[in-house]
């Protein structure tokens, strides 16, 4: 999560590299690299393919006619291209990756390699059930340790991320509460303002109306005022726990009680699914659905903006409700119960093609025999104890948003930079000249210029002093009032620059063309 | 444990720092009743790589894999070639452990990437702008029509029979759930179905898929007229990206949104998932598109720079009045698509869709020899369906048991309609060989 969308900030150029510039435009490792649009020739392919065999041409007569437009380059230059590209990216591999509520932990290869392995990476989705026993026998594990990590009956494996999950969840509630015949009277879905955006989109989409509910000083949910809300209105409540203030909601149990005395279910958001991982059961404290972001707690990689998966618990209460497909085990074999088939429920529909993201399927349980339920429980209290950490080594410099002990992640509000001139998105641009990945910025809203810092347990302690040294400087160079143009200014040593997001929302250039081959501007 | 750092040393002079005799003390806004006494019970403890790679190898064994036997089953996946270079550049960890590009200044290589990748989409369809990809095709199918209906501001989409049965049963839960209508045709076995007469004042979008699921090629340019003259959209579906290379695009036919499953190029079959949905339409159209955009920008240097775009579209700006509530794409199969689509260029994407094209009517053609098997196919790019002279289920099981994986049963997609029970859908790719297509042949004279 990030807010950073749409606040440029300053944009200060002020020749920041002392150094005369290079006569191409390069800084060494870092090489300008031009789109492969603006590098193809006519004549050039990266692959050899044998010259298709005469046939009758059964086209309909709407055969393509023309240029596709697609460049042409060989092989050694499309692996320079990507590489060039990919040196411009930080990454986890690279080192702290603290953006909060993303859970940018360490992605081991071997699950990389199992998850290609032939015979895994290779099956088609729709091969003779009685060919593909394997696969099912492994969802069905993995499907396992995720109910009982979290004391759950049941658990819907397809949805493709967590936004996904959350609808399923959502889906899930509305259909339960069709089957009471109480849809069309619970129309509300209560959630904090400082929930995930995905919450309230989410439930508008299913045609709820969402209310927010109000947080005490203390960062958690005031009960009184829930119970307030709660009524014969109110289909659901989403809560993300531990919050997004990071924060465990300590009456928890109380909340979900007076959900469910109310007649409403209690979706609870999973992304901080980390912090507690083999330490609490999500079932233990009354949720009715839970999505799981198999790309943050069980470590599939980010890939840059996804894939990732969203499998979604659920309680006995909605379990009947579970999309298609269900793996059903008979003995020791395993069928599919696809669209129509008769299982022990009643569907709610189906979210996506096939059986779920099986490669995230492979990697996460990898990840999850890895480390057993043994390293899992250790794995959440790292994570809390070094976000524990940074709190305490930072709380003098900086502002923490809450007091007591924190979760797996450490929010600070913008108090310490108060008449600085510096703003949270020029402390985390100056970060990135650090060498470090900013923290995620202005999320959640409820707190002034948030800055949510997530380290994960994947750090070593002298690697998160390196980070908190760098941090620690950075505020006192901040809070020295004379250092606002500087900040400005940063990153000066990255890639790129500061980049005009008001350009880009006003003229939106959203594909290459010929005729707008960008021209570098005159040096 | 391998991937933890701490020692025991650090976790002591940690909680020292914080003030905290025990990590317990962090936990301590856990309310008692579910603070578990130890771990959690009932399952095994961590295990070292060697013992996982076994487990996974075991897993393995008991499946059949597409590269052990004659092969020929698609129906919305299909089995490519994937140049090695594609799997390299994706497990590179500059790409594979970066997130979403929040902060453009370090992470220009996925944005360029995503912009090479949203033109290479607009160049396949035919189409003025794309996003930078979908979870998959079935779903960004579902995402077209409530697009469709925002801009429309209507709510009743017309699916055609001749849509994936599974990426139907989508648009069907959307539209239950999220409150439209959704008027679904019967079965489109022969590619004869004509949709036009059914478009009134108050369809917001027509669904269609090119080639249909059951294999056929169609013009879709009259359907467009008829749907812009009711105010309509056509949304047409391309579950074979690859066809894009021999086919007319959809966008020179008229079409408003164009939704592909871009499985085909880059992505192995992975038992179906994750895959890469590509998402293009209209340059009018563009406010409306869910997902991610990536735009050409300038840094404070004036040089050329790429960032996430056109956010106020987006849930985690506009809350409930978002467009989607999705957040993330499919970044690193957007790049296999890209690095594998880039390595084909021009000359090299059509003439695998002329390999695939080729193969599959070698298919048609050996199998129309044979007694009892009708191909039902006048056209056709790599799929098409067969009718058999009895059930097609136990057939294919048969043929598994021979080690011959023989295409996919029709009534496994749509299990209670009679009257599909004897249709047999086959793909046939670059990856088919004259051997493999002699085998199924045999086979399916042994089995009938």
């Amino acid at each position: 999560m990030d807010r950073s969308q749409g606040r440029t900030g300053g944009i200060v150029s002020d020749g920041a590299s002392a150094a005369p510039a290079t006569f191409t435009g390069n800084k060494a490792l870092q090489i300008e690299e031009p789109l492969i649009f603006e590098m193809g020739q006519p004549g050039r392919c990266g692959v050899d393919l044998p010259e298709p065999p005469k046939v009758k041409d059964r086209l309909n007569g709407l055969r393509r006619t023309g240029e596709i437009g697609l460049p042409g380059l060989s092989e050694p230059q499309v692996v320079q291209h990507y590489t060039r590209l990919s040196q411009k990216n930080y990454a986890i591999d690279m080192g702290v990756y603290p953006l909060g509520s993303c859970t940018m932990k360490h992605n081991p290869r071997i699950n990389e390699k199992v998850a290609r392995l032939p015979g895994i990476g290779d099956l088609h989705p729709l091969q003779p059930v009685s060919t593909v026993q394997g696969a099912l026998a492994l969802i069905d594990a993995l499907a396992h340790w995720l109910k009982t990590l979290t004391g759950m009956p049941a658990v819907a494996m397809s949805p493709a991320a967590g936004a996904h999950g959350e609808m399923c969840g959502m889906m899930a509630i509305a259909a339960a509460l069709e089957a009471k015949g109480e849809r069309a009277e619970r129309k509300i879905v209560l959630a904090p303002e400082s929930a995930h955006g995905t919450n309230p989109a989410t439930a508008a989409a299913l045609g709820f109306i969402v209310k927010p509910i109000p947080a005490n000083d203390r960062g958690r949910v005031d009960l009184a005022a829930l119970k307030a809300a709660l009524g014969p209105e109110v289909a659901a409540i989403m809560l993300t726990n531990p919050n997004t203030c990071g924060l465990f909601e300590s009456e928890i149990i109380e909340i979900s009680q007076a959900v469910h005395e109310a007649g409403a279910y209690f979706y609870c958001d999973g992304a901080n699914f980390n912090a507690i991982v083999g330490r609490v059961r999500p079932g233990d404290l009354g949720v009715d659905c839970m999505h799981i972001n198999l790309h943050k707690t069980f470590s599939t990689p980010h890939g840059g903006g996804g894939p990732g998966a969203g499998p979604v618990v659920l309680s006995a209460a909605l379990a009947p409700y579970a999309p298609y497909p269900w793996i059903v085990k008979n003995g020791d074999t395993w069928s599919v119960a696809e669209d129509g088939s008769t299982v022990d429920g009643t569907p709610l529909g189906r979210l996506k093609a096939f059986h779920g993201q099986m490669g995230m399927f492979t990697r996460a349980l990898a990840y999850i025999m890895s480390h057993g339920a043994d390293g899992l429980k250790q794995v959440a209290e790292d994570a809390v104890l070094s976000a524990n950490y940074v709190m305490a080594a930072l709380k003098d410099v900086m502002t923490p948003a809450f007091e007591g002990p924190c979760m797996h992640e450490a929010l600070f509000d913008d108090g310490f930079l108060k008449d600085t001139g510096v703003s949270t998105l020029d402390f985390a641009k100056a970060m990135i000249d650090e060498g470090y990945h900013p923290m995620t910025m202005y999320f959640p809203l409820v707190v002034h210029g948030a800055m949510l810092v997530e380290p994960t347990e994947s750090q070593a302690k002298e690697d998160l002093d390196l980070f908190i040294g760098a941090l620690r400087s950075l505020a006192e160079r901040a809070k020295s009032g004379t250092a606002a143009e500087d900040f400005k200014a940063a990153p000066r040593f990255a890639p790129r620059r500061r980049l005009d997001e008001t350009l880009a929302a006003r003229k939106p250039v959203l594909r290459w063309r010929p005729s707008n081959s960008f021209k570098q501007a005159a040096e | 444990m391998r991937y933890l750092p701490l020692t025991e040393a650090d976790r002591r002079e940690m909680l020292a720092k914080i003030g905290a005799r025990s990590v317990d003390e962090l936990f301590r806004d856990v309310p008692q009743s579910a603070r578990l006494g130890g771990k959690v019970a009932g399952l095994p403890d961590h295990a070292g790589e060697l013992e996982v790679e076994r487990a996974f190898q075991a897993y393995a064994a008991r499946n059949v894999s597409p590269a052990s036997a004659p092969f020929f089953i698609g129906a919305g996946a299909y089995r490519h070639h994937v140049p090695s270079t594609v799997d390299y550049m994706i497990q590179r960890g500059e790409f594979l452990t970066s997130y979403t590009p929040y902060q453009p200044e370090i992470t220009q290589g996925t944005l360029q990437y995503l912009f090479e990748f949203q033109t290479q989409v607009t160049l396949l369809t035919g189409m003025e702008v794309a996003n930078a990809s979908m979870y998959d095709g079935s779903t960004g199918a579902a995402e077209a029509v409530l697009m469709a209906n925002r801009v429309t501001r209507r709510e009743k989409a017309l699916i055609s029979g001749g849509l994936h049965p599974q990426y139907r049963s989508i648009i069907e839960t959307t539209a239950k759930w999220e409150g439209f209508h959704a008027v679904v045709g019967k079965p489109d076995v022969d590619g004869l179905e004509d949709l036009i007469a059914a478009i009134d004042k108050e369809t917001s979008c027509v669904v269609v898929q090119n080639p249909s699921f059951f294999g056929h090629v169609r013009d879709f340019g009259k359907l467009a007229e008829a749907c812009h003259a009711a105010g309509a959209l056509l949304i047409v579906v391309v579950t074979e990206v690859v066809s894009l290379g021999l086919i007319k695009p959809p966008g020179d036919m008229g079409a408003d949104i164009v939704v592909c499953e871009g499985q085909s190029i880059g992505n192995g079959l992975g038992f179906g998932g994750p895959y890469v949905g590509l998402f293009a339409t209209r340059e009018k159209y563009m406010r409306q598109m869910p997902g991610r955009l990536c735009g050409e920008t300038v840094d404070a240097d004036g040089k050329r720079g790429f960032v996430l775009t056109l956010s106020t579209r987006e849930q985690h700006i506009r809350r409930e009045k978002a467009t989607s509530n999705i957040c993330t794409n499919a970044g690193l199969c957007a790049l296999a698509f890209t690095v594998h689509l880039t390595l084909l260029g021009e000359a090299g994407f059509k003439r695998l869709a002329e390999l695939n094209h080729a193969k599959a009517s070698q298919l048609a053609d050996k199998l129309a020899g044979v007694s009892g098997v009708q191909v039902l196919n006048d056209s056709l790019f790599n799929e098409f369906t067969v009718r058999l002279p009895k059930p097609v289920a136990p057939v294919v099981e048969a043929l598994a048991a021979k080690k011959i994986l023989g295409g996919l049963p029709v009534s496994r997609l749509l299990p209670d309609d009679p009257s599909v029970a004897n249709l047999l859908l086959l793909a046939a790719t670059e990856t088919s060989t004259d051997r493999g297509m002699d085998a199924l042949v045999a086979g399916l004279k042994e089995v009938l």
